[in-house]
């Protein structure tokens, strides 16, 4: 296996050791073409709205000779109502969307996942409480939720938002882990790493946590999906302060200024709808891979 | 071999609650010397599998206790827990359910060798893992290092659960129907490697199967135990067991048992049971479980008291049968209450 070569080769320093573990990711995410594709599509997206700003002013300049220019060379993806380029637009205003999304997914995935194995393996009242605490939650119409606490609260910063949302969209994945531990905690093969004397730090985090693993990470993304939807969504409906340039606000604006009504900003609305789709997309493709990393049982030809 | 002897003792296990309570194993007692043999058959339900997990010390028993050596396991000490886990394997019935989807060959081996510092070094560990492979006949073994349970057989995959088994060196196994769910083909040989391991390793066997050809193969210097309804209703040594059984439920198991000769098989004498279904568990019939299907039933003497485990005692052989004691002579066995009943119904229908 090539992998194992990798391996081998530098596994003597731990700076090594993490560079033959990324390499052997890599090539296990190159296995799948959709995957890597997507993989591909999400890391260009990244990399170009978190670096591609320090090399560029951060306000786009106004130029009131350019209003609603067409693409061209100088302004691939035209202007908008006040001459400013929109492919700038899309490049800064991608970081704030990101952040959240991935912020809110972090925050919900934690809860969730540690809610959910808690109450799986602990059972019992804190099982029945962690549960109870879910399906409130659940029960409750998230976005209209969430549109009314943005509007009661104060959402100056990311992280606030980030957490608002990541707080409301936990109790869906907290029941699948907690469902998915129910039924791992009495396999075979964990009585047998019991009957082994192996032990729970290694029972939870080399025979449990492991089948999950897969499950998690595509959850991950998802959540990143639906957070980047809520946060757009909270954005155009003007409860997020309009105050930097993201995604949101390029939609709102272009709403609010017409371009629903104006054949000539069809690339100011379209660019950064397109943007988050793009990157939707990418990260569902993406999930093909993770699936084949986390399991080996999904590896062609293996 | 240096061992500890495993006991039962008067071990019960409940699971459900309130009312809708089902005792999946009633007050069972046996003891496995080191290098022993026990065989439980039954039929499904009838609490092998509990008792064998009880016996792992992976499932604590409701009423009566386990006892490794003098002591109950639940109270081991530390170190001794330790060595108890280390003495005591088990190997489940499923080889698609008892191996961890997402190691491969070496993960599965390598980590009880490392947890319990078995092997000091890399090449000793590769050593070792190849050692373990040949034993259960997995050769040659760099072929399966890097496998994962899926790219295995079911054969393969049961022998790759015995070898993590023996990482440890255990003094004893539960073999939980290791060979029902592998193919006819592949049987005898799993078979035959597990009584391998059994002559020059001296590991202790509690064999449970729902088999009687396969028990009476497997312990034929042993001993089997006949379980019903969560009671042992029959033990002794197997041969005698085989050749004098003396409860009716093992007679009919073994009067069902086809023989290689077809002459044999036809000749043999069949016992038919009153009833083909097994009672609920959660509503058991007074007296002797079995009275509904037994073809020896008597009005009275099976329908009153619950026979004990040893209601006939031919030395090491014990059954619970009151009709069979009063056969064998051992009417001083049967509680007087049974008797009573016993004596009043014949009375009626003459």
């Amino acid at each position: 296996m090539a992998a194992t070569t990798g391996e081998s080769r530098y596994r003597d320093s731990a700076v090594g050791r993490v560079l033959a573990w990324f390499i052997s990711t890599l090539k296990l995410m190159a296995r799948n073409r959709v995957g890597f594709a997507g993989f591909l599509v999400v890391s260009t997206i990244v990399l170009v709205t978190f670096i591609g700003p320090v090399f560029l002013p951060s306000e786009v300049p106004v130029n009131v000779n350019e209003i609603y220019e067409t693409p061209s060379l100088s302004h691939p993806l035209g202007t908008d109502s006040e001459g400013k380029d929109v492919l700038l637009q899309v490049i800064n205003g991608g970081r704030p969307i990101l952040t959240i999304g991935f912020l809110a997914a972090a925050i919900s995935t934690t809860i969730a996942v540690t809610l959910g194995s808690l109450g799986g393996f602990v059972g019992g009242r804190v099982d029945t409480g962690f549960t109870w605490l879910a399906d409130m939650v659940l029960t409750i119409p998230q976005l209209p939720l969430l549109a009314v606490l943005a509007g009661i609260l104060r959402l100056n910063s990311k992280i606030a938002v980030a957490g608002l949302i990541g707080l409301l969209f936990w109790p869906t994945l907290m029941r699948a882990i907690r469902a998915q531990v129910l039924s791992l905690k009495e396999r075979d093969y964990v009585e047998s790493a019991r009957a082994l004397g192996l032990g729970t730090p290694h029972i939870v985090f080399r025979e449990i946590a492991p089948n999950m693993a897969g499950y998690i990470a595509i959850n991950f993304t998802l959540a990143v999906t639906s957070s980047m939807y809520a946060v757009v969504g909270l954005t155009l409906l003007g409860l997020v302060p309009l105050s930097e340039e993201n995604w949101g606000v390029m939609i709102n604006l272009a709403w609010t200024r017409g371009a629903i009504f104006s054949k000539d900003s069809v690339f100011y609305i379209m660019s950064p709808i397109a943007a988050i789709a793009l990157f939707q997309l990418g990260l569902v493709a993406m999930n093909r891979s993770l699936s084949e990393i986390f399991d080996p049982r999904l590896r062609r030809g293996a | 071999m240096s061992g500890t002897p495993i006991e039962l003792e008067h071990a019960s296990r409940s699971y459900g609650s309130g009312s809708q309570q089902v005792r999946a194993v009633d007050d069972v007692s046996f003891t496995i010397e080191p290098g022993q043999t026990l065989c439980l058959v039954g039929e499904s339900g009838c609490g092998k599998s509990t008792t064998g997990r009880m016996t792992a010390g992976l499932l604590e028993p409701s009423q009566g206790r386990v006892l490794y050596g003098e002591k109950e396991i639940d109270a081991l000490p530390d170190a001794e827990k330790r060595r108890f886990r280390q003495a005591v394997q088990i190997i489940h019935q499923d080889p698609y359910a008892s191996l961890n989807p997402i190691r491969n060959v070496t993960q599965i081996l390598s980590a009880p060798l490392r947890r319990h510092k078995l092997t000091k070094s890399r090449s000793e560990l590769q050593n070792r893992l190849r050692e373990l492979l040949e034993t259960v006949g997995l050769t040659p073994p760099e072929e399966f290092l890097k496998k994962y349970p899926h790219q295995l057989s079911g054969g393969q995959r049961q022998r790759v659960s015995v070898a993590r088994a023996l990482t440890v060196d255990p003094e004893f196994i539960v073999a939980d129907e290791p060979v029902s769910m592998v193919d006819v083909s592949m049987r005898i040989g799993l078979l035959n490697m597990l009584l391998g391991l059994q002559k020059d390793l001296g590991v202790a066997f509690l064999f449970i199967t729902h088999d009687l050809a396969v028990a009476k193969h497997f312990s034929w210097e042993g001993r089997i135990g006949v379980m019903y309804l969560g009671r042992m209703v029959e033990l002794g040594p197997t041969q005698k067991l085989v050749r004098e059984p003396v409860h009716p439920y093992t007679r009919a198991l073994i009067s069902a048992l086809p023989e290689a000769d077809p002459e044999l098989t036809r000749n043999k004498e069949r016992l038919s049971l009153r009833s083909p279904d097994i009672p609920s568990l959660l509503d058991l019939p007074a007296g002797c479980p079995f009275h509904p299907r037994c073809p020896m039933y008597e009005e009275g003497l099976c329908d009153t008291d619950r026979p004990a485990e040893d209601a006939v005692i031919l030395e090491e052989h014990l059954a619970a049968c009151y009709v069979a004691a009063r056969e064998l002579g051992q009417e001083d066995r049967i509680p007087e209450s049974s008797r009573a009943a016993g004596a009043e119904a014949a009375r009626r229908t003459a």
